[in-house]
């Protein structure tokens, strides 16, 4: 299968200048790709830069460096109408707040039409009403509830109407920002369900950016590992959780917390710091393990690594 | 365990809020036990009303919420006199609880660290706080405890911290903070409403060892508030299940976890997302919530629950003593004699084996 990347991230950088002396390197050269109609998981923990990178792709910031090519064209820079169009429209978005991104005054109806009413995507106002309620109908949800507030839906059903709102453009790429930290477990299940669903039918990529490992793992077909900006490992599922070299990758996943007493009772998490790891990000370079498994280290720390295991 | 000594015993509670849509019955009959240096851990979904009772505990319910019926007993023995001593926080005043009860014998971490400090006070001043307030400590004797109960929370160079706001601290490093507050003035019961939700994974492991290892050095009796199975798994040693303001399934953590018996449990169990499934859907729990602003006939989880027996719209069920067990108890008619031979889905069953074997 040589398929052409629907996002393909090169060497991206975001650097924010907070004065003349310092400056935050919140991303810090990342590369990845992501195939059509499949999800890259991006895990890190707070402050890695995980959504800086969404949020840079997205363009809701500029990127300092690095080209993003998103459906063969580049993003990154100064973009022609056209190309800020496609990515307007064939990119969108989902937050980790349903609350905090849906208008509160505004109906659903209108805030789900609101991209094709931008966009004019639509010949007469039947044909804009139809294609909403097709999509609620999409996202488990009904025609009366179109007519409604925000306020007047609970969380989960919240969060599907923030998918519908994405959805509605038919995107090639959706970016989940912590779509579903916010909402219990069980109304997770849901909407990851729906994610699936969605992808099924529609075969949008999406970009799903979380800090809950199982989540994650069963959600997505490649992860990536993101630690201070740096892209640590990165490789399909089975890879990352079958074989994890980097030290970072295996705190990560030491840390997730098993429903089963017995073994979560005797568990130890291992400990990963980076400043007394004697780990610099800046000296690796990313080295092949096998298939798509990438580990950004040195030789010499990937041969310590390896042996450790 | 014959020598138990119990803390805390909640009977038949039941609170409720006055709102512009009515009354709503948040609790709807809690019963609860708390023994000494053990730790129970309440979960539920949202709205199901874990922290409601352990707010009522504190004393530091809403304005609107009222405690219609029921008893919040607090047992002691006095520091002084060595006498033993028992409360009824929901009987007892505004007064008598900051005096007694809130703080000195009962002390509770929030979930977020940052929205429970305050950001103008230094958090050396914020750990002294609560001991020159409650214990009426000087100012040299306060300053020595924040420094042991900084180093016993893991923050390093404690000397420099206390000088630090917590804004430069991270979020790790404050929730040890608000611990270290907790602990000031040597409380005998810890209640963590969600302490490590807003918390990363990694940090979240740490926290949870740091509070089972305070639990073990000074006996504490620990409530955790949570919903995420993993984390009860970690710690606790019983689990309350709670749903629609009831407690609907109750028992130690390896009964709950390996023989769960009410629906509403298995439906919980089923949608956590285990690391080796490889099922194309998760479970989910079909339907939401009700709304407690009306009244609930029968048991609150019937609509939502495939297994509903007919009596399950009527009456409400009682709880249930699972056979051979003492502490494990369901409200649930299938646990009833005459009900029907219900099974709990085979996926959770494969799942339970699966965990029972690597347990091993």
């Amino acid at each position: 299968m040589n398929q052409q990347p629907i996002l393909e991230v090169k060497n991206l950088k975001q650097h924010f200048k907070i004065n003349r002396k310092f400056t935050v390197k919140a991303v810090d050269g990342i590369s990845f790709q992501i195939m059509p109609g499949q999800t890259y998981g991006l895990v890190g923990e707070s402050g890695s830069g995980k959504s800086t990178t969404g949020r840079s792709i997205i363009r809701l910031y500029n990127p300092t460096d690095g080209e993003v090519i998103f459906n063969g064209k580049d993003i990154s820079g100064k973009m022609t109408k056209d190309e800020l169009k496609l990515l307007r429209t064939k990119m969108q978005m989902i937050f980790q707040d349903p609350m905090a991104c849906l208008n509160p005054r505004k109906k659903v109806i209108d805030i789900i039409a609101e991209g094709i009413d931008i966009h004019h995507e639509f010949k007469t106002q039947e044909e804009r009403n139809q294609k909403v309620y097709d999509i609620l109908e999409l996202v488990g949800l009904s025609k009366e509830h179109a007519t409604r507030y925000p306020h007047q839906f609970s969380g989960g059903q919240r969060q599907r109407i923030g998918i519908a709102r994405t959805l509605i453009m038919n995107p090639d790429l959706i970016i989940a920002d912590e779509a579903i930290s916010a909402l219990d477990v069980s109304i997770q299940a849901q909407v990851v369900n729906l994610m699936k669903k969605i992808q099924k039918e529609t075969n949008t990529a999406f970009l799903f950016i979380a800090h809950d490992l199982s989540m994650v793992k069963y959600i997505s077909d490649h992860i990536g590992v993101l630690h201070l900006g740096h892209l640590v490992e990165t490789g399909t599922t089975e890879e990352i959780f079958n074989n994890p070299i980097h030290p970072y990758t295996k705190s990560l996943l030491s840390a997730i917390p098993s429903p089963n007493p017995k073994v979560e009772k005797t568990r130890v998490s291992l400990s990963y710091d980076y400043a007394t790891s004697g780990i610099d990000y800046e000296l690796g370079s990313q080295h092949h393990i096998s298939g798509s498994h990438y580990v950004l280290a040195t030789e010499k720390e990937l041969e310590e690594w390896k042996n450790t295991e | 365990m014959a020598d138990r000594e119990r803390i805390l015993k909640i009977r038949d509670l039941n609170i409720s809020f006055t709102t512009d849509h009515g009354k709503i019955n948040a609790i709807r009959g809690v019963n609860l036990d708390l023994y000494k240096g053990e730790t129970i851990a309440i979960v539920g979904e949202s709205g199901s009303g874990k922290s409601v009772t352990t707010k009522a505990v504190m004393g530091i319910l809403a304005s609107n919420g009222t405690i219609d019926s029921g008893v919040i007993e607090y047992s002691w023995n006095d520091e002084n006199t060595g006498e033993h001593k028992t409360v009824d926080i929901a009987q007892l005043s505004e007064k008598d609880l900051q005096k007694e009860i809130r703080g000195r014998k009962i002390a509770m971490v929030f979930q977020d660290p940052m929205t429970s400090l305050n950001p103008t006070m230094t958090i050396g001043k914020q750990v002294m706080e609560p001991m020159i307030y409650h214990y009426g400590k000087s100012k040299e004797e306060a300053y020595k405890k924040t420094l042991e109960l900084l180093e016993l929370v893991g923050i390093t160079d404690a000397e420099k911290r206390m000088k630090n706001y917590p804004h430069q601290l991270s979020g790790g490093m404050r929730q040890r903070v608000v611990i270290a507050i907790a602990l000031s003035c040597d409380p005998y019961v810890l209640i963590c409403d969600e302490p490590t939700t807003a918390l990363d994974v990694t940090i979240q492991a740490k926290i949870l060892e740091l509070i089972q290892d305070i639990q073990k050095k000074k006996n504490l009796s620990v409530i955790y508030i949570t919903h995420d199975l993993g984390v009860v798994a970690k710690v606790a040693d019983y689990v309350n299940v709670m749903y629609a303001g009831k407690i609907v399934e109750t028992g130690l953590i390896d009964e709950v976890y390996y023989d769960p018996r009410h629906p509403y449990t298995w439906g919980l169990l089923s949608a956590m997302p285990d690391l080796d499934t490889d099922d194309d859907e998760l479970y989910t729990i079909p339907g939401t919530p009700p709304n407690l602003a009306y009244r609930v006939d029968g048991d609150a989880f019937a609509p939502r629950n495939q297994f509903a027996l007919n009596i399950d719209l009527r009456v409400e069920p009682p709880m249930f003593d699972v056979p051979g067990s003492s502490t494990h108890k369901v409200a649930s008619w299938l646990m009833h004699p005459n009900a029907p031979d219900v099974k709990m889905p085979e996926a959770l069953k494969n799942r339970i084996e699966k965990m029972k074997k690597e347990g091993e």
